[in-house]
C-alpha cells in the first residue's frame, strides 16, 4: 500500500466534506449582506459577522493577533484565526479553493510564489476597486515595488503586508583587520571573498543558499545588478550572455570560496553557518536578519553588518519584493467586511505597530516616521531604505508553475558547480522555462 | 422476524463497518488515483480535468527523472534492507542470551523506532552538518577526513541509509528474537553432542530455522523502506540536485508542487503496481521455502 497516495485522497476527501459544511454556513448568512449599505453610518457596522483568517505562522501573524480585539471592538466583527506552517497552508488553501469553498474570507499568501496560480484559477478577489473606496486608506503610500508584486495581470490581487530585499551581510571586524571597505560592486566583493577566504582555519570568504530551488530567489539579484532578467515579454531569458555572467559568479563564489556542504543549504543552514562566525560574507534577505544579531543564535551578534547589495553591470538592483500578501477569497459570502478587515489590518496605524514588532511593511510613511523602524537595527535601516528606492518586483520567474520554473532554473547554478557546461545549462533550463510559460499563455 | 432477518445477516451486519472503512478508505482512494492518472489536472477550479488517455504514462516513462527517481529508490531500498537485515539478526543474537539488565537494553533499542521521523530527520541535518556537525567532529577525532554527508551527490543516499537503519534495524531484532524464542531445542542438542561450534549451529541450526521468520521480516521493512518519505524530505527534499529524490518524493514534487495531478496520480499507480509486485513475489519465495522444509 502506498501511505503517501491514501492520504492524498483522504485528504482531499476530508477537505471536500469540511469545506461542504463550511460553505453551507456562510452562504446561510448571506441575507444579512443587504444590511451592509445602510448599516455604515452606524457605530458597529458589522455587529455579529464572522469572518475567518488564515494566516502563516509568521511574525506577522503572532503580531496581529493580540490587536484583533482592537478590530471586533471598533466593527463588532468576530475575527476567527487559523494558522499553518508555510508549506501546509499553500496546500490547505489549494486544496479549499479547489473545492470552491467560500472560507477563509482573508488568507495570508506569498505574492510571487503562489499569486499567479490563486488569481488566474480565480480564487482570489481583485481589490483595485476597493482601495479607491475611501481616501484615507492612502493607497499610493504603499511602495510601487512591492504593490508590483501583488499585482497579476495589471489587476490588484493582495495587499503586501511584509515585504523584503536581498542585501549584503559581512563580517565587520574581518573587514576592518583585513583594510577592506565595504564592496559595493560585484567586482570589489569578489575581490574581497578571495582575500578573506581561508579553508585551513575553517574560514570561508562567501556563503548563500545552495539548494537548486531556494537559490533561485536569492540569484535573482545577481541577474539583475547584471542587467538580466528570468522572463522578459514572455521570453524567457536565463540564457543570455548578461544571464550567465550572473549564474557563473553565484555558483563560482559558492564553489571555490564557499563552506562544505553549500549545496545543500536554503537559508537556515546558510545563516547558521554565518552566524556560527565560519564566513565573512552572506546574501539573502533581509527578513531574516535576526537570525545573526541575536546573541542566542548567533556567536558574532555585534560584528555583523549590512550593505545594500553590490552593482554589476546594470547597477545594484536587488529584489524589491512583497514576501507576503492578504488576499480576500473571490468566493467569500462577506466581501465588505472583509475588505474592512484587510483595510484594518494595512492602515497606517497597525502596519507601524506591526513594522515595530520587527515586521517590515510597504507602506512608506511607516519608513520614515522615526517610530516606524525602531523594530530594526540602526544600522540596517539605511539600507533598507536605500534598496527600496530601486529595486525589482519579483525575486523569481512570475508563473503558474512557480516550482517546476525554479527547480529548471537552479539546475544552471548546480550544473555550473558540478564543472559542468554553464552555456548548454543555460540553454537548457531556458528551453524548460520556455515550455513553462507557453503553458501558462495556453490557459 | 425482525429478529430472524438481524440473525440471518449477522455475519453482514457485523462485518459492515470494516467492509464500509476499507471501501471508503482504501478501495475509494486507489480507484479514484487510477482515475486521476488518466486526466490532466492542475487543480485548477477554471480548467476541469482533461481526459488524456495514458498520456501521462507515456511521459513518466519517457522523463529521465522518473528513472533517475527508481534508481534512487532501489538503491536506498537495497543497501537498507541488507544493512537493517544482517544487522537485526546480530542483535537479536546477541540479545536473545540471558543477562543483566536485558530488559533496559531491549527497550533502549527501541527508542529509535518511537520517536517521530520528521524531528529525527531535523536532528540528523545538524548530526550531518559538515562543517558544525557532531560526524564530523567524531570522524576528525578518530583521524579520518570528514565527509560531506547529506550535501554531496554521492554519499547522501548511503548517509540517508543510515538514519533509516539505525531507527528500523531493532524493528527486525525484535521479530527475529520472537522467532527465536520458538525454536526447538533438541537440534541444539544434538549438534553439542556432535561438537558443532558456536558458528555451525549458528549456520546450520538457527538460520534455517528463522527462514521463514526473516522473511517475513524482510517483507515487512521491503514495504517501508520502498515508500520512506519523511526522512529524506525532512533532510534533503530530494537534493542536492535531485540526488535523493526516489520515486515518493518525485510524487510529492509533481503533486504539490508542479501541482500535475494526473502525472503524480501516475507515478503512484505505478508505484503501487511494483510495490504489489514485489510483495507477491516474496510471499511465493517464502512458500516455496517452507514447501522445501
Amino acid at each position: 500500500m502506498n501511505a503517501s497516495m491514501k492520504r492524498m485522497a483522504g485528504i482531499g476527501l476530508t477537505a471536500v466534506m469540511a469545506t461542504g459544511l463550511l460553505a453551507g454556513c456562510a452562504t446561510s448568512k448571506t441575507p444579512e449582506a443587504g444590511q451592509q449599505g445602510q448599516g455604515q453610518a452606524a457605530a458597529k457596522p458589522f455587529e455579529g459577522k464572522k469572518l475567518t483568517l488564515v494566516t502563516a505562522n509568521h511574525p506577522w501573524g503572532e503580531a496581529i493577533k493580540p490587536l484583533l480585539p482592537q478590530f471586533e471592538e471598533k466593527t463588532g466583527m468576530k475575527v476567527e484565526v487559523q494558522s499553518f506552517f508555510e508549506d501546509q497552508l499553500t496546500q490547505k488553501l489549494t486544496v479549499q479553493f479547489t473545492t470552491g469553498a467560500a472560507t477563509p474570507d482573508v488568507f495570508m499568501y506569498r505574492p510571487l510564489q503562489e499569486g499567479q496560480l490563486f488569481f488566474k484559477n480565480g480564487w482570489v478577489e481583485p481589490l483595485d476597486d476597493y482601495t479607491k473606496k475611501d481616501a484615507s486608506y492612502d493607497f499610493a503610500d504603499f511602495s510601487k515595488s512591492a504593490v508590483g508584486s501583488t499585482t497579476v495581470g495589471g489587476k490588484l490581487a493582495g495587499i503586501p503586508i511584509i515585504t523584503e530585499q536581498e542585501i549584503l551581510y559581512y563580517r565587520k571586524d574581518l573587514l576592518q583587520q583585513a583594510g577592506i571597505a565595504v564592496p559595493k560592486t560585484m567586482d570589489e566583493l569578489v575581490a574581497a571573498v578571495k582575500k578573506l577566504h581561508d579553508p585551513g582555519k575553517e574560514m570561508y570568504g562567501f556563503v548563500a543558499r545552495g539548494q537548486r530551488s531556494p537559490l533561485v530567489t536569492q540569484v535573482s539579484s545577481f541577474l539583475y545588478s547584471e542587467g538580466a532578467d528570468f522572463i522578459q515579454n514572455d521570453k524567457a531569458t536565463v540564457n543570455t550572455p548578461e544571464a550567465i555572467k550572473a549564474f557563473s559568479t553565484y555558483a563560482d563564489l559558492l564553489k571555490n570560496y564557499g563552506p562544505p556542504g553549500v549545496l545543500n543549504m536554503s537559508w537556515p543552514q546558510a545563516i547558521g553557518i554565518f552566524a556560527q562566525g565560519k564566513v565573512a560574507f552572506y546574501t539573502d534577505a533581509n527578513s531574516i536578519y535576526q537570525n545573526a544579531t541575536d546573541p542566542a543564535k548567533s556567536t558574532i551578534a555585534d560584528k555583523v553588518g549590512f550593505a545594500v547589495f553590490p552593482g554589476g553591470k546594470a547597477g545594484s538592483k536587488p529584489y524589491n519584493i512583497t514576501s507576503w500578501g492578504l488576499a480576500m477569497n473571490a468566493k467569500s459570502a462577506n466581501k465588505d467586511a472583509a475588505w474592512e478587515f484587510i483595510k484594518w489590518a494595512t492602515s497606517k496605524d497597525i502596519v507601524l505597530a506591526t513594522q515595530q514588532k520587527g515586521n517590515p511593511g510597504a507602506r512608506l510613511s511607516v519608513w520614515d516616521k522615526p517610530e516606524g523602524v525602531t523594530g530594526f537595527p540602526a544600522d540596517l535601516v539605511p539600507v533598507i531604505k536605500e534598496s527600496q528606492k530601486g529595486g525589482v518586483d519579483h525575486d523569481r520567474p512570475t508563473v503558474i508553475s512557480v516550482g517546476e520554473a525554479r527547480d529548471a532554473v537552479g539546475a544552471i547554478v548546480l550544473k555550473a558547480m558540478n564543472g559542468e557546461d554553464i552555456k548548454a545549462a543555460a540553454d537548457t533550463a531556458n528551453k524548460e522555462l520556455q515550455a513553462i510559460i507557453d503553458k501558462d499563455k495556453g490557459k | 422476524m425482525a429478529t430472524n432477518w438481524f440473525d440471518r445477516n449477522l455475519k453482514w451486519i457485523y462485518t459492515l463497518p470494516a467492509v464500509l472503512f476499507v471501501l471508503l478508505m482504501m478501495v475509494f482512494p486507489i480507484v479514484y488515483t487510477v482515475r486521476i492518472s488518466f486526466f490532466e489536472w492542475s487543480m485548477s477550479a477554471t480548467t476541469p480535468p482533461k481526459w488524456v488517455g495514458l498520456a501521462n504514462y507515456i511521459a513518466l516513462l519517457k522523463d529521465a527523472r522518473f528513472w533517475h527517481a527508481v534508481n534512487a529508490t532501489f538503491y536506498f531500498t537495497v543497501l537498507a534492507l541488507v544493512l537493517e537485515t544482517v544487522l537485526g539478526v546480530a542483535i537479536a543474537m546477541l540479545l536473545y542470551r540471558e543477562f543483566r539488565g536485558k530488559n533496559i537494553v531491549k527497550t533502549l533499542f527501541l527508542l529509535p523506532m518511537v520517536a517521530t521521523p520528521v524531528a529525527m530527520g531535523l536532528v540528523w541535518l545538524l548530526i550531518y552538518e559538515p562543517s558544525i556537525g557532531v560526524a564530523n567532529m567524531m570522524l576528525k577525532s578518530l583521524g579520518f577526513k570528514p565527509l560531506l554527508w547529506l550535501a554531496s551527490q554521492s554519499q547522501v543516499i548511503p548517509s540517508l541509509v543510515i538514519v533509516d537503519v539505525w531507527e528500523w534495524t531493532p524493528m527486525i531484532a525484535l521479530i527475529v528474537m520472537a522467532g527465536l524464542s520458538t525454536l526447538p531445542s533438541d537440534p541444539y542438542e544434538a549438534a553439542d553432542v556432535d561438537g558443532a561450534t558456536l558458528w555451525q549451529k549458528f549456520t546450520h541450526i538457527t538460520l534455517p530455522l528463522l527462514r521463514p521468520t526473516i522473511i517475513v521480516a524482510v517483507m515487512l521493512r521491503l514495504i517501508d523502506v520502498l515508500k520512506t518519505f519523511d526522512i529524506i524530505y525532512s533532510t534533503t527534499q530530494g537534493g542536492p540536485n535531485l540526488a535523493s529524490e526516489t520515486l515518493n518524493l518525485y510524487g510529492y514534487v509533481l503533486g504539490f508542487q508542479y501541482f500535475k495531478l494526473g502525472m503524480a496520480s501516475a507515478l503512484l499507480v505505478l508505484f503501487f503496481i511494483l510495490v504489489m509486485g514485489l510483495t507477491l513475489a516474496l510471499i511465493f519465495v517464502r512458500k516455496r521455502l517452507e514447501a522445501s522444509m
